[in-house]
């Protein structure tokens, strides 16, 4: 069970991080606000679950366990630590994440774990607005000039693959949900699939096919991109000259 | 028994005095954030506060402003819980709370938390001329708790707190 807080946390902390990289220099300033917003939600997310693992479960202090670990010792997935790219990259991963931290959060409301489906119950009602924020766009775009639906299309065809990543499995997988903590990743995967393909095909968009989805998997056993331990650097600049500071 | 109720009393005022940082229009019990008071017999008060969102950023200094608000009407020792078991949403906004929110130029959560649709964000009455032709710009805005929207009528953009 403290598998799925760590890495639900980890996926929140870095998307969180990633994302406000837009913080300043959004496309246009209600986006620049969109994706902070999104961005302090989440870390809101990342950071009350690192508390239920410190207050329920014998975890770290949430600030040294966010601040203080090594790349390895972070469970998040690959599609959150590539780079935010262009803003088509970036709001298509939105787009593909949001539903699948929705989806997953809904099946979280059944949990036996009380603290997480308690949790649930109120970042449910968040996460509905990032979810109509991805959707509102990618209509939009994927319905606007041949070059703004080419650009969906493409980014839809990276980011898409490297999305699987989310649902990769841990070895507490049975465990979990034999003890009704979590439905587990493949019943998420199943229902996440068919909502995002519903929703990319009344886009006008094609769902991508025949592509391998194998090279992106690892990070939830702590295997990561090149990217992670630059963004750690960066997230972790300022808490590393002083890891004892009163704040 | 009569003693208890009026130190109660006496509490639920002091908390009616501390602002939200963010909308000093509002009082933490107008938001509906205190989900329960306790205070025992050597005066050491049990504050439960129930953060409108997971990552508002004011919950430490709202903290703050319950045990300085409580010391300077007589109650040194408070502790300030934060309660997730009861999960607040708009519908917790009192009425008085959201009369003072269009009053302050915010449109105000219409009551059905958790069922929010993108419609529900549609034709928002706008706070400062009263009509209904409005557009919603983005679900976000100057605090996480706001949305913005666009009066047809009056050509201004106002804020919402939006339902959750």
């Amino acid at each position: 069970m403290k598998n799925l807080l760590l890495k639900m946390a980890d996926d929140a902390l870095i998307i969180g991080h990633r994302n406000s990289e837009w913080t300043g220099i959004g496309p246009v300033l209600e986006e620049d606000i969109a994706f902070s917003s999104m961005s302090q939600d989440k870390i809101g997310h990342a950071w009350a679950l690192y508390r239920i693992l410190n207050e329920e479960l014998g975890g770290g202090d949430p600030d040294m366990v966010a601040f203080n670990r090594a790349a390895k010792d972070f469970t998040c997935c690959h599609l959150v630590e590539y780079p935010a790219g262009e803003y088509d990259f970036s709001l298509v991963r939105h787009f593909l994440m949001d539903k699948a931290e929705y989806h997953r959060y809904n099946l979280l409301l059944q949990s036996s774990f009380v603290p997480l489906a308690n949790l649930a119950k109120k970042v449910k009602g968040e996460l509905k607005y990032h979810v109509m924020h991805a959707e509102t766009w990618m209509r939009q775009l994927a319905n606007g000039s041949e070059e703004s639906k080419a650009r969906m299309q493409t980014a839809l065809n990276i980011a898409y693959p490297i999305a699987f990543s989310l649902f990769e499995k841990q070895e507490d997988e049975a465990q979990m949900i034999a003890d009704k903590v979590f439905v587990g990743e493949d019943a998420l995967l199943s229902i996440w699939q068919e909502d995002v393909h519903n929703a990319i095909e009344s886009y006008g968009l094609k769902v991508p096919t025949n592509f391998d989805s194998a090279p992106f998997m690892g990070g939830r056993k702590g295997y990561h991109t090149e990217y992670l331990e630059p963004l750690l650097k960066e997230m972790t600049e300022v808490f590393s000259i002083d890891p004892n500071a009163e704040w | 028994m009569i003693i208890e109720e009026t130190i109660e009393e006496k509490i639920w005022e002091a908390l009616r005095e501390v602002q939200d940082p963010e909308i000093p229009v509002l009082s933490l019990v107008d938001l509906g954030m205190i989900s329960q008071i306790d205070c025992d017999k050597s005066n050491k008060v049990k504050v439960f506060m129930t953060p409108t969102f997971t990552g508002c950023p004011a919950i430490n200094i709202m903290k703050t402003m319950i045990v300085m608000k409580l010391a300077e009407h007589g109650f040194e020792e408070t502790e300030v819980i934060i309660d997730t078991e009861n999960t607040w949403n708009t519908d917790k906004i009192s009425e008085e709370g959201k009369q003072k929110l269009i009053k302050f130029g915010i449109a105000a959560p219409h009551k059905k938390s958790c069922m929010v649709e993108m419609s529900d964000l549609q034709d928002v009455p706008c706070p400062h001329c009263g009509s209904s032709s409005t557009t919603l710009r983005s679900p976000f805005g100057s605090t996480l708790c706001r949305a913005m929207h666009y009066c047809n009528s009056c050509r201004q953009s106002f804020e919402q707190f939006k339902p959750l």
